[in-house]
């Protein structure tokens, strides 16, 4: 552990803000909002949510930039696997 | 010395190499990144068949989202009493490691028996009133694969996590090896946020 910036109360602070977050998501499924807005906030929330797990729980935030490449390779290749198949989602 | 100090100012400093230290929480990351792209090839293979299929019912619909909004909780919780175990056991408090830990592995279990009820419900009433099944329809057959597969993901942790409760109360495992523990317990809880996202929610 090199870092001393994590501390109990700021783990704390991110659970609030992820429990936040779910709720919001629940919320605005049940509002009924029009379909695109629903699905592009729902994105934007769902990865917001991740990336606060993977900066703070998962430490990423502070440590080597060795793992951070690592963590960002499957990203990569799933946008890359979503490039491939887009003759499938979208045919001819 | 002010030489190099000078040479160096407009440069970042190089990063420290790996150690024996921190191998382990490279091999965990590594093994996280190849099931990253488990979940991902599942996730984009739901993605595609559900664009490609015209009667992709709602899922929040056949599937209701409230109980699965407190397994998320559930996860969400859990991820936080991983590290604050982590941050007891970095200060040297076992009492409040073992607390925190154990109430980690609890929320790990609890989340299963929620699925466990959550299939059982699903497999039993709600996808037989529907006239639909595992078998015969593919918004079935990507729900339980990708569910399943997350599912047995929370088992292992909850395994995993147990054996390093044991092991370091016999004083074999120390700090590190809960992080690196943690590590996978969290990727877990994230991947639930985007299944939640993706598959009830969306």
């Amino acid at each position: 552990m090199t870092s001393t910036s994590h501390s109990a109360s700021a783990y704390i602070k991110i659970f609030y803000i992820l429990l936040v977050l779910t709720i919001a998501e629940v919320a605005i499924v049940y509002m009924g909002l029009p379909k695109l807005l629903l699905a592009g906030l729902l994105v934007i929330f769902a990865v917001w949510k991740a990336s606060l797990v993977a900066m703070h729980f998962m430490h990423l935030k502070f440590e080597k930039k060795t793992l951070a490449v690592v963590a960002l390779a499957p990203f990569v290749l799933c946008v890359f696997l979503i490039l491939m198949l887009t003759s499938d989602i979208f045919p001819r | 010395m002010s030489e190099v100090a000078a040479m160096d100012a407009g440069v970042e400093p190089a990063e420290a190499p790996l150690t024996p230290e921190n191998w382990g929480k490279l091999g965990m990351w590594l093994f996280l990144a190849g099931d990253a792209m488990s979940f991902g090839c599942l996730i984009v293979g739901y993605g595609i068949l559900r664009h490609a299929s015209s009667t992709w019912p709602v899922p929040k619909d056949v599937l209701g989202i409230n109980l699965t909004a407190f397994m998320t909780f559930l996860l969400i919780v859990s991820s936080v009493w991983m590290v604050l175990a982590l941050a007891a056991i970095q200060e040297g408090n076992k009492p409040r490691f073992n607390k925190f830990l154990g109430l980690t592995i609890l929320g790990g279990a609890l989340f299963l028996g929620c699925q466990a009820y959550e299939w059982t419900h699903l497999l039993g009433h709600r996808l037989p009133e529907l006239g639909i099944s595992f078998t015969n329809n593919l918004f079935a057959t990507t729900f339980f694969i990708l569910t399943g597969f997350h599912g047995m993901h929370v088992t292992g942790g909850v395994v995993y996590n147990t054996c390093v409760l044991a092991a370091v109360n016999r004083g074999r495992y120390e700090a590190k090896h809960v992080e690196i523990a943690g590590l996978y317990w969290h990727f877990v809880d994230l991947v639930w946020i985007l299944i939640f996202t993706f598959v009830y929610l969306l």
